[in-house]
């Protein structure tokens, strides 16, 4: 494993420096706010002790619905232990932080003012396309898939969310927007793609929260030829 | 009488070829001005699409099957490329998209690279030149029943091996197609499952695509100066080898001539591509095209993955197909560029124009000879 000094085009600093975008998302993310790593400037690696191995970096991130980007330190600790456990992640990218309050009360009083309940498939579909209406719902999509995507990375993973397959508004009671949805992340390394569902609420002063998070075993096509040609 | 009759009927045969011949190419310019690059295509609009470039520009475009898919589906290439007696022997680029199924904006490149070479080579002197001196064998899609099964339904879009049956002990389709090849196969970078996504097959070269383009390549490695193999997703411009351990004796330039390309390719639209191994910046692998390309002696040889870094990952927006197709354009051109000059140690006048300027003074001399009896 690469220790010191790290070249930040090189596959660690960049693993690590993805996982400072998921942890991000889970932090600050919304229908209006997502962040997307644009670059690593710098990286240095170092084993920690009994804990595991810090990377200390400089990035440049972005955030994606305003095209602005920021240079932001960030560090990373991937635990050792004879359980796998989540990386520790700290990240300052206040500047990036801009108001969006105004549109995400906008778009959560339309939604909660809406007679029916959301529901939307395929965002994006196969063709890259989504409706004007869904693309609030795919952000939502990411940002939840996020708290995932931050959970399950390791110095061996690169994740990115493919597509939300489904995202279903549920009921609720109190002051939060609930929804249920099937999301599909890409893993580079092994280039699989991983279903999970996942329960989570929004609304604008608590941001995104998982409820529950589910891997969903993926059903390889039996050895039966398919009927259509 | 009976010689006029004669004339009448051999100008009313030309007429009507030449009439017949403008007809179709004034089809095959219509279906290629109406066909979308910047839209995804469903396999049978391609193969439709490669008959009429084909029958559109004869004088640049042929085609050929040089495989069979495990599905029974052909493999085509198209070789575009200009006669030229001076020339004896051609050299080659190799050009191929959509080995793996679900990178649609890789097929989509193929298609524009042919068009824009179609369309800007009568204008484009260099083009023409290196068209003059080289073939260039183009294949849109390699992976064609893995791409076809993408386009079946909403839940098969991701799908990105071949379709070959699955291996004994085993209830998965598929084999990846850029593990299979014979280039220090099944060592790093890969899966003896065959439910695995890079599952690299039960021996090196066992499935027909990859055997295939081996075989087609294979006979020409000799005159073949570059090859490059079309990805995505990524944004990044790799370089053999894909084992950690092992360095291609050209590295070095292999490096330089893939900053060019990258540099190139920013300039277009400001999208940055990393250049490097894959051990280096994106992981190591083995059984690549790539791969065993450079190990048969193929001095360059390039893996490109295009747009994007994981917004959309393989389902780019077909907004971007024109975008992420000009810049791959760049590089793609930046590197031929390359290899061609280093081959043919070009000098500012074309072949064609240097020839023809020697024709000129040669029937000159011969005019005055012939007039005058006398050599000037």
């Amino acid at each position: 494993m690469a220790t010191g000094e790290l070249n930040p085009n090189h596959y660690p600093a960049q693993r690590a420096a993805k996982v400072v975008q998921h942890y991000l998302n889970t932090q600050y993310g919304s229908p209006f706010r997502l962040f997307g790593l644009h670059n690593v400037q710098s990286g240095n690696a170092e084993d920690v002790a009994d804990s595991g191995r810090k990377y200390q970096l400089e990035i440049t991130v972005q955030e994606i619905i305003s095209n602005t980007t920021e240079k932001c330190p960030a560090e990373v600790l991937f635990p050792r232990g004879e359980q796998r456990r989540s990386p520790q992640v700290q990240a300052s990218c206040e500047e990036l932080l801009k108001n969006t309050k105004a549109q995400e009360e906008a778009l959560f009083k339309q939604y909660k003012m809406n007679p029916s309940l959301l529901s939307a498939n395929n965002i994006p579909d196969s063709f890259g396309h989504m409706e004007p209406d869904s693309r609030p719902l795919w952000h939502l999509g990411i940002v939840a898939s996020s708290f995932v995507m931050l959970n399950e990375s390791t110095e061996n993973t690169l994740y990115n969310m493919a597509q939300v397959a489904n995202i279903t508004q549920l009921e609720t009671e109190n002051e939060q927007l609930k929804f249920d949805c099937h999301i599909l992340l890409h893993e580079m390394v092994s280039q699989e793609i991983i279903h999970w569902k996942l329960l989570f609420t929004w609304s604008p002063p608590e941001g995104v929260k998982v409820l529950q998070m589910e891997q969903l075993p993926h059903c390889h096509e039996g050895a039966k030829p398919p009927n259509t040609s | 009488m009976e010689k006029t009759t004669w004339k009448l009927g051999l100008f009313l045969m030309i007429l009507s070829t030449v009439s017949e011949t403008s007809n179709s190419l004034v089809e095959g310019l219509e279906s290629r001005l109406s066909y979308d690059y910047t839209k995804y295509h469903p396999m049978h609009e391609i193969y439709r699409w490669m008959e009429d470039v084909e029958r559109g520009n004869p004088e640049l475009v042929s085609s050929s099957v040089y495989g069979r898919t495990y599905e029974g589906n052909n493999i085509t290439l198209l070789k575009l490329g200009l006669k030229n007696p001076e020339v004896k022997e051609k050299k080659v680029i190799w050009v191929d998209c959509g080995i793996h199924a679900r990178e649609w904006i890789a097929p989509a490149f193929c298609q524009w690279f042919v068009k824009e070479i179609v369309h800007s080579y009568k204008t484009n002197k260099k083009l023409e030149q290196m068209l003059q001196n080289l073939d260039v064998y183009v294949t849109p899609v390699i992976n064609v029943d893995g791409y076809m099964f993408t386009w079946k339904n909403d839940s098969t879009r991701l799908w990105r091996k071949s379709r070959s049956s699955p291996p004994p002990g085993s209830s998965c389709y598929g084999v990846d197609l850029n593990r299979n090849f014979n280039a220090n196969w099944g060592t790093v970078g890969i899966s003896f499952d065959g439910c695995a996504n890079t599952y690299c097959g039960k021996s090196a070269g066992s499935e027909p695509e990859a055997k295939a383009v081996m075989g087609f390549v294979g006979k020409m490695v000799n005159q073949t100066l570059c090859f490059l193999t079309i990805h995505s997703a990524g944004q990044l411009i790799l370089l053999p080898y894909g084992h950690p351990e092992i360095s291609a004796p050209n590295y070095d330039e292999l490096v330089s001539v893939g900053e060019t390309a990258a540099a190139e390719m920013k300039k277009v639209h400001g999208m940055g591509y990393t250049v490097g191994t894959s051990p280096q910046i994106l992981y190591p692998n083995s059984g690549s095209s790539r791969d065993w390309t450079r190990l048969i002696g193929i001095p360059f040889s390039y893996t490109f993955e295009l747009r994007d870094k994981g917004e959309f990952s393989h389902l780019l927006p077909e907004e971007q197909i024109k975008p992420a197709c000009e810049e791959a354009y760049a590089g793609a051109l930046s590197i031929i560029t390359h290899v061609h000059d280093k081959a043919f140690n070009s000098a500012t006048l074309p072949n064609a124009a240097v020839s023809g300027l020697s024709m000129v003074i040669l029937s000159t001399i011969m005019c005055v000879f012939l007039t005058t009896g006398v050599f000037v």
